[in-house]
């Protein structure tokens, strides 16, 4: 989708106009095909603690220029500040400052990651709490200091788990990927232990296979794309008066398509004995499939209020509940009965499409931000359901993305919804199916109920 | 050309002493097929090219069965109404899919009957032994169709071009009338007689006493069936949503008696010899846009890839009638080819398990009928001892036909093997009987194409 005065600042004469004008200059977003390797050297690791050292030597195995100072660097890549054991407030400036310094010297597309553990709201040590709440507000306000296409996030690992967890590990590398570009200012939040590190970090879901909904365009197309350049097998789901572009894109990814619409009373039946004549057996379900109807809520309707509901929110629910009713059922004796034979992985990682309307609401959209903060709440929930079975549920929040949906907003609006993000630009699709690819990957297991915000760190909720 | 690689030359002379052995036949089975949903002309599709709609349904086909870079035997296809630029249609089609690009083509041609003719075809070259694999497919625009320029234009802009001087330009220019400039839509009328095909069918409805009352019940029948077969998933794996259609645009699941009653007579109207004309918009065809495919091979190609086959290609006839001089009506030549296609094959009506004829018309279908229950026509025409018999209407166009699917010319036979294909299969899986299928087309220039199919459920 065109972004004209994105492509106008990019010119000379654009470039200077914008700068005397004092308009904003959106940086060129490296994204992995700009930037393969995992971590932006020269890294610097800042923080004393265990868990630092341990960083450290994970970044050194991924071949990273692994630094503890910033001492004589001109140029910074990267840099991970480690406070896992961080008591009091007063103990975050010692280990943060150096970065002070350094902040003019990170190069464009940098990444600022901090590891530390989420506050629990526990009465035991109030220092504590307020030294863990204390990251959140360090980060976002780096987030937005960051200049260039450089980003900061962070990860919250719960207490207990480690930080070479497999969830710790995969995220760290997500974020300090170029497979994070439009995401700033978030926290991932590590709960347990569980997951696998990938045999190839860049095929990490190689011999896996996933169903997409909502794959024919704009974004669903983009997941699929991402998810067959990281190895999965996919079947792709759309309705059926999108058919051939899902048929192109099937061809294009050698994908297996199925045209169904996922409000149909039997969609889900339908999507198990598809599965099961084809013998598939799904390690991530991505709920992808989503409509707007917007329109100020004086002049709501049925006819718009609810095929959003029914689509976005209701159709998940279905799907989830029939798949995970096929739990347990298993081949018949002598193993002829298709039916019964199961049709999703003990280890399903299963992506829902939030929004970040459904965080902070949007005006013309209480339909779909209904949908979408319910999506929230329904991934938090069904993680909870899914405890210990070592399936996860996680949703990502995209913020304005370049797609056919957002190209069709009013002209005026759709250039002030781009810029009011630390990115001042729209994200791609592209970045929302990377962040749903990192969830729905091996590592990723240990990361449950979340919603991760893909957003350019929108100044819209949190 | 480089020289071919020495293991595949010739055995020198090894063969010349005795003739060539005669191959046996193999097998032609249907395996699925593909069609985007039809559009009325100036809908859905208004604006888009043969090539356009036969390419997204030949990659609806590819992705449904997986043939990307496939090397298939060949592909037939055809449009009736066909752009001079067009005359490689079906070949341009298959470069724009994800098929191999070596995959040979080839355009056929015979009014309504092009699907099913290219369905023949296929089958044909497979039994043979010439190729084990091929797809067969038709596409047609109403809403595109050609539009030339007058003959006299035609042989000026020839002369014009092949003028010399200035002074011989302006002399073929100074010939051009007004009138010469006027554009010349396709006919929708017989060459021969110059009327048009629902005017002759009028006549065989008008000759064969069919009622009102049957043929709207006919169309009503059709539209019901179809939609119950798209609202029970049988169309879920033969049809490719295109340009935001996921249904034919013509379907009225919701038609009844009563507003088939409403319409008025469209045919017929004219005619003095028609005393009451019953032929509507509501139970004839209206014209319409899209395009079908079908996959075809032999068991062992089949086998290969891993697909199950829905239904044997058994036979097929062709036949033609003269109606230009009345002898009989323009769409009756199915009446004479599905006799002698059972005949051959050693069938009476009633060892059919299913009918798929396509409905033209309500009237033509309901004509059909009655001539196989006419001793009259029977012994007279085809030359029986008596009347073939009455097929149990049940059994008739059970998921629906042309009239509520629309007709996209060269597109209708494609959609009716695949359907019949499928349903048989599906049949004999349910029955555990094996189940056979007739296919009737008829055609403008008074011809007709059938066909028999059989599945055993395996």
């Amino acid at each position: 989708m065109t972004d004209t005065y994105t492509r106008l600042i990019r010119t000379a004469p654009g470039r200077f106009l914008a700068k005397r004008a004092g308009l904003p200059n959106p940086p060129k977003l490296a994204r992995v095909d700009d930037r393969p390797g995992a971590v932006l050297g020269p890294v610097v690791v800042l923080g004393a603690s265990a868990g630092a050292d341990q960083v450290a030597q994970i970044l050194l195995a991924w071949g990273a220029d692994v630094r503890r100072r910033f001492d004589g660097l001109s140029r910074v890549g990267s840099v991970v500040v480690v406070l896992d054991e961080i008591e009091h407030p007063g103990a975050i400036g010692e280990i943060v400052l150096p970065l002070a310094g350094a902040m003019r010297s990170l190069a464009p597309g940098a990444r600022i990651v901090t590891i530390s553990r989420p506050a629990t709201g526990s009465g035991e040590s109030l220092s504590r709490e307020a030294a863990r709440g204390g990251v959140e507000g360090l980060v976002r306000s780096l987030g937005h200091e960051v200049r260039k296409g450089a980003t900061a996030n962070g990860i919250l690992a719960a207490d207990g788990v480690a930080l070479d967890a497999p969830g710790v590990q995969g995220a760290l590398r997500f974020l300090l990927s170029a497979r994070s570009a439009f995401i700033d200012g978030q926290f991932l939040a590590v709960s347990t232990s569980e997951g696998e590190l990938p045999g190839d970090w860049d095929r990490p879901l190689a011999g896996r296979t996933a169903l997409i909904t909502g794959a024919a365009r704009g974004i669903g197309a983009a997941i699929a794309r991402t998810f067959s350049s990281l190895g999965a097998q996919l079947v792709l789901l759309d309705i059926p008066a999108s058919g051939t572009d899902l048929a192109r894109i099937s061809n294009e990814l050698r994908a297996t398509p199925l045209q169904l619409d996922v409000t149909a009373p039997d969609a889900p039946e339908r999507v198990i004995a598809f599965l099961r004549e084809r013998g598939i057996v799904l390690d991530a379900l991505v709920l992808n499939a989503g409509i707007t109807k917007d329109k100020l809520f004086a002049n709501m309707t049925p006819e718009r209020w609810d095929p959003v509901i029914a689509v976005n929110i209701a159709s998940q629910l279905a799907l989830v509940e029939t798949l995970l009713g096929t739990q347990g059922e298993g081949a018949a004796a002598d193993g002829s009965a298709v039916v019964g034979t199961p049709v999703i992985s003990s280890a399903l990682r299963i992506v829902s499409l939030a929004s970040t309307s459904g965080i902070a609401g949007n005006r013309g959209q209480t339909n779909y931000a209904t949908s979408k903060a319910g999506v929230i709440a329904f991934v938090d929930a069904l993680a909870d359901r899914l405890d210990g079975t070592g399936m996860t549920a996680n949703a990502v929040a995209p913020g304005f993305i370049e797609t056919e949906m957002t190209a069709r907003i009013p002209a005026l609006q759709r250039e002030i919804a781009r810029r009011v993000n630390s990115l001042q630009q729209g994200g791609q699709p592209l970045d929302v199916a990377e962040a749903i690819g990192f969830l729905s990957s091996a590592p990723a297991g240990g990361i449950r109920g979340e919603t991760l915000r893909v957003c350019g760190q929108n100044i819209v909720g949190k | 050309m480089a020289e071919a690689p020495a293991q595949k030359q010739s055995p020198q002379n090894s063969q010349s002493a005795k003739p060539l052995a005669q191959k046996s036949l193999r097998d032609a089975v249907v395996l699925g097929g593909n069609r985007i949903p039809f559009a009325r002309a100036g809908g859905a599709y208004a604006g888009i090219s043969n090539q356009d709609m036969l390419t997204a349904t030949l990659e609806g086909l590819v992705a449904r069965f997986g043939l990307q870079e496939e090397l298939v035997g060949e592909v037939a296809g055809g449009a009736v109404l066909k752009l001079a630029s067009d005359l490689n249609l079906t070949r341009e089609s298959v470069l724009g899919t994800p098929l191999d690009a070596r995959t040979p083509a080839i355009d056929i041609s015979k009014a309504c009957a092009t699907g099913l003719e290219t369905v023949v075809h296929i089958s044909n070259r497979i039994q043979l032994g010439q190729i084990d694999s091929g797809i067969a497919c038709g596409v047609d625009s109403a809403s595109d169709s050609p539009i030339e320029v007058t003959p006299r234009l035609r042989r000026l802009l020839h002369r014009l071009n092949s003028a010399k001087t200035a002074l011989d330009r302006a002399k073929v220019l100074t010939a051009l009338r007004p009138s010469d400039l006027a554009p010349v839509p396709p006919a929708n009328a017989e060459a021969r007689t110059g009327m048009s095909m629902g005017e002759h069918q009028a006549i065989t409805a008008d000759a064969w006493g069919i009622t009102r009352q049957a043929q709207d019940e006919l169309a009503l029948a059709s539209h019901q069936n179809l939609a119950a077969a798209y609202d029970r998933g049988f169309l879920d794996d033969l049809v490719t949503g295109y340009r935001g259609l996921g249904r034919d645009q013509n379907l009225r699941a919701d038609s009844s008696l009563e507003k088939l009653g409403k319409l008025k007579p469209v045919f017929g109207v004219k005619n003095p010899a028609i005393a009451e004309p019953t032929m509507t918009a509501g139970n004839s065809t209206p014209l319409t846009d899209g395009a079908s495919s079908v996959l075809i091979s032999t068991r062992e190609w089949a086998d290969q890839h891993g697909f199950a086959p829905l239904a044997r290609v058994v036979d097929t006839r062709v036949a033609a009638v003269d109606f230009v001089h009345g002898e009989e009506g323009l769409l009756m030549a199915p009446a004479y080819a599905v006799p002698e296609l059972l005949d051959a094959n050693g069938l009476a009506l009633a060892d059919v398990d299913l009918w798929e004829i396509h409905e033209a018309f309500a009237s033509t279908v309901l004509a059909t009928l009655a001539a196989w229950e006419s001793e009259e026509f029977c012994r007279e025409k085809l030359g029986r001892d008596g009347a073939l018999g009455a097929i149990d209407r049940a059994t008739l166009n059970v998921t629906g036909s042309s009239l509520a699917a629309g007709h996209p010319f060269a597109a209708t036979g494609g959609r009716i093997v695949a359907t019949l294909a499928k349903l048989l299969h599906e049949r004999a899986r349910e029955t555990g009987r094996v189940q056979r299928g007739v296919i009737s087309v008829c055609a403008a220039g008074g011809q007709g194409t059938v066909a028999l199919l059989e599945s055993d459920g395996k």
